[in-house]
């Protein structure tokens, strides 16, 4: 008899008073007996819709019926046999909008928390087992993986299982590309991302830091140097501003900045050489998912109030609900419907506030959201210190300026047909390179796709 | 890990380090730079590239001890290594083309611009160096700038050495009997750099200049190198170093890169107290 509760099981999380000021994990995981409880609430459908909602398309009631049985192994095997990253996936998806917004038990009452068990059985599998995968019958052909994100990371573990021999390039000094410079520790736990490198390694993968591809190497040179295949995985690229005066002032930064010294570089441990500002009052511009971890890391580094800063109202709001959510219990006060004209600074060129007006949503723009226009007379000056723009990103130019007949859009994305592969043959793309701006799941998924169309490519 | 395989101290501040990194030696050229980091907890330093050796698999840094940073890597010794070099990262000095070129370089500033004048000089360009020291103890790469240069001119502040006073002087003479120059390139201190372009706005002379921004990733990434050049955001690290010195806003650039200065002198004053304070505990 399934379990006929209309709620998930409650995740046990830090308090926020407290958490708000440590950069320990937030939410702590299901215990077995939690984990087994909420998988009886799966009714186990014969038409598992979830499993559609999933970019990289886990075979969803197959775990969970494993996990209610105890056989916590099995449950992980079905889970690798098509996501290689569960314990990030099971952190970081946005399962409401995808797997759990298919559950059936989402029609009256919560759906079941598919990502929370898919995180309970990979954190139990990295706790207890542990084995580092086999590593595959090599067929000799070299294959380069650009980027060590998600995108670059599943590419080439399901090459590797493939037996392809993988080298992946990353230009920062440690791999795992956005999962250690822009989501933080306290929602992905670095030690966590650096396990599934080290499995990785294990399958055979060869990854090479400290090599920004366009720069010590071409993608032509890496094809003469004996690859027969390129996955570029590069991510999102240069941060974008708004253009309004006083953004080049002491204390006004992008998110990625921010967010890159607070957790590659981890300023927030004070053994870090690494500055960040420690600010009294931070104003994040911004209303997605990246605006709710720099304002998140700002109240850990002791600001005393942050401020998000959106032109449209609260549910016109890109980032995901149990963002805003956490984000709020721990104190960040949200402005919404208010947008920036102007940073101001003391005498000494540091922010010392920031001119805001009221917006009111109007009629839909081409995005179908509803356009924010400014109500006249409505300026007032927002007392903070230090401002965070976290407005999205334009495409880096690296690799698309130093490799000719590789296409980008008008927005300097790559360009990639149906297979996968760009303008150039042999030359494959995905994630934040090929479509802007995304996540890490849509990522992963692209990484699969892009193995799987040049393991097409290799055998025709 | 990277080893450095040679050491040497060009003056009492100013340190010469050949880091071993075959792939970074292969391909960099004159005008791009590195950024290393000593160990797990350090910080990402970006230097710019002072001279390969491609057989040797070698790249040349040479540093100024004015940081935490470039301190400790100066205390560092061949056969040491260091946890990351990267490299070359922004785009060479466009050598190609021009007939007559002046370079000027400042303080550790020549220590860069003796690659780029030796790359103009290699092609096919006339080139005339100018370069400024405080003072002749602190001159460096005298006999490599007079093998490169056509015409080779050296000033000091304080006029110990060769000519008295400030690098824009002979710069301004030269402009002034109507020397033809077709590019000036200024590597050196900030305010340096603006006054030659200053001296070469009104002779309508195109002139470069190397720009040092704060830099974290040094790829693209995260923006922290911005600089406001005609108006616009660049970003030194993919569109740079090298920007169009008559329209980069020095004022900015000056501001921006003493964001951290406060946090980095505070570092070095609670760190004298609590030696002075061991010290004290120890006398008593």
């Amino acid at each position: 008899m399934a379990n006929m509760s209309l709620k998930k099981v409650p995740m046990p999380e830090q308090d926020p008073k407290v958490r708000a000021r440590n950069f320990q994990e937030v939410t702590l995981g299901y215990t077995e007996e939690m984990a087994v409880e909420e998988a009886g609430r799966c009714l186990n459908c014969k038409n598992p819709k979830c499993v559609e909602g999933c970019p990289v398309n886990v075979r969803i009631p197959e775990f969970i019926a494993k996990v209610r049985e105890r056989d916590f192994k099995a449950a992980y095997e079905i889970i690798t046999s098509t996501n290689a990253l569960p314990a990030l996936s099971g952190r970081v998806c946005p399962q409401e909008t995808q797997c759990e917004s298919k559950c059936v038990r989402g029609i009256k009452g919560e759906p079941v928390a598919i990502g929370r068990l898919e995180r309970f059985v990979a954190d139990w599998y990295r706790e207890n087992v542990n084995a580092m995968p086999e590593k595959a019958e090599s067929n000799g052909i070299k294959v380069a993986v650009v980027g060590s994100g998600p995108a670059g990371l599943t590419c080439a573990s399901d090459l590797a299982k493939k037996g392809y021999q993988v080298s992946v390039f990353e230009a920062l000094h440690t791999a795992g590309g956005v999962l250690v410079y822009g989501i933080p520790e306290f929602r992905l736990p670095k030690a966590i991302v650096a396990n599934e490198v080290t499995k990785l390694q294990a399958q055979g993968v060869e990854v090479m830091t400290n090599m920004v591809i366009g720069r010590v190497l071409t993608i032509d040179e890496l094809f003469e140097m004996g690859y027969k295949a390129v996955f570029v995985g590069s991510g999102a690229g240069l941060p974008m501003f708004m253009g309004i005066p006083g953004e080049s002032l002491k204390g006004v930064l992008s998110a990625n900045e921010y967010l890159t010294r607070t957790n590659l570089m981890k300023a927030y441990n004070n053994d870090s050489d690494t500055p960040v500002i420690h600010s009294k009052a931070v104003a994040v511009v911004g209303g997605g998912n990246v605006a709710m971890d720099a304002a998140r890391c700002a109240m850990r580094l002791g600001a005393e109030h942050v401020y998000v800063v959106y032109r449209r109202g609260e549910a016109e709001m890109p980032a995901r609900l149990e963002e805003q959510h956490h984000a709020k219990e721990e104190g960040i006060e949200f402005k919404t419907l208010t947008n920036p004209v102007e940073i101001v600074a003391d005498e000494t060129g540091r922010v010392c506030g920031m001119k805001c007006v009221k917006m009111e949503l109007g009629e839909p723009d081409a995005s179908g959201r509803r356009r924010p226009i400014v109500v006249p007379d409505s300026e007032f000056m927002l007392d903070v210190d230090t401002v965070i723009m976290s407005l999205g990103t334009s495409p880096n130019p690296l690799i698309r300026s130093t490799t000719p007949g590789l296409e980008t859009n008008r927005k300097g994305c790559l360009i990639v047909n149906e297979d996968a592969m760009t303008t150039r043959d042999g030359v494959f793309a995905g994630g934040d390179a090929v479509t802007g701006a995304a996540t890490v799941i849509l990522a992963m998924g692209a990484g699969k796709k892009g193995a799987e169309a040049i393991d097409k490519f290799l055998s025709k | 890990m990277y080893k450095i395989v040679r050491k040497k101290e060009l003056n009492p501040t100013v340190t010469l380090m050949d880091i071993e990194a075959p792939f970074i030696a292969r391909k960099a050229k004159a005008g791009q730079f590195i950024i290393f980091r000593i160990d797990e907890m350090g910080e990402r330093v970006p230097l710019t590239v002072a001279g390969t050796d491609k057989e040797a698999g070698t790249v040349t840094i040479i540093f100024q001890k004015v940081g935490f940073t470039t301190k400790a890597l100066g205390e560092l010794n061949e056969g040491d290594y260091i946890r990351d070099f990267v490299g070359p990262l922004g785009k060479p000095t466009p050598v190609e083309g021009k007939k007559k070129v002046c370079v000027v370089g400042g303080g550790v500033g020549c220590a860069i611009a003796l690659p780029s004048a030796r790359g103009f000089k290699e092609a096919g360009a006339e080139v005339t160096v100018i370069v400024g020291f405080r003072s002749k103890d602190i001159v460096i790469l005298e006999d490599e700038f007079k093998e490169v240069a056509d015409h080779f001119i050296l000033m000091t502040d304080d006029g110990t050495y060769g000519r008295h006073g400030l690098v824009t002087q002979p710069l301004q003479e030269l402009l002034e009997a109507g020397e033809q120059f077709d590019e000036v390139l200024a590597i050196g201190p900030v305010p340096m750099m603006k006054f030659v372009c200053k001296t070469t706005e009104p002779f309508g002379v195109h002139t470069s200049v190397s720009l040092n921004p704060i830099m974290i990733d040094g790829t693209g990434m995260c923006g922290g190198c911005r600089v406001t050049v005609g108006g616009e955001t660049k970003f030194a690290c993919v569109d740079g170093p090298e920007f169009d010195g008559h329209k980069v806003d020095f004022a900015e650039l000056m501001s921006r890169n003493g964001i951290y200065r406060d946090r980095e002198a505070e570092v070095a004053s609670t760190h004298t107290c609590r030696m002075e304070s061991m010290g004290k505990a120890l006398i008593k």
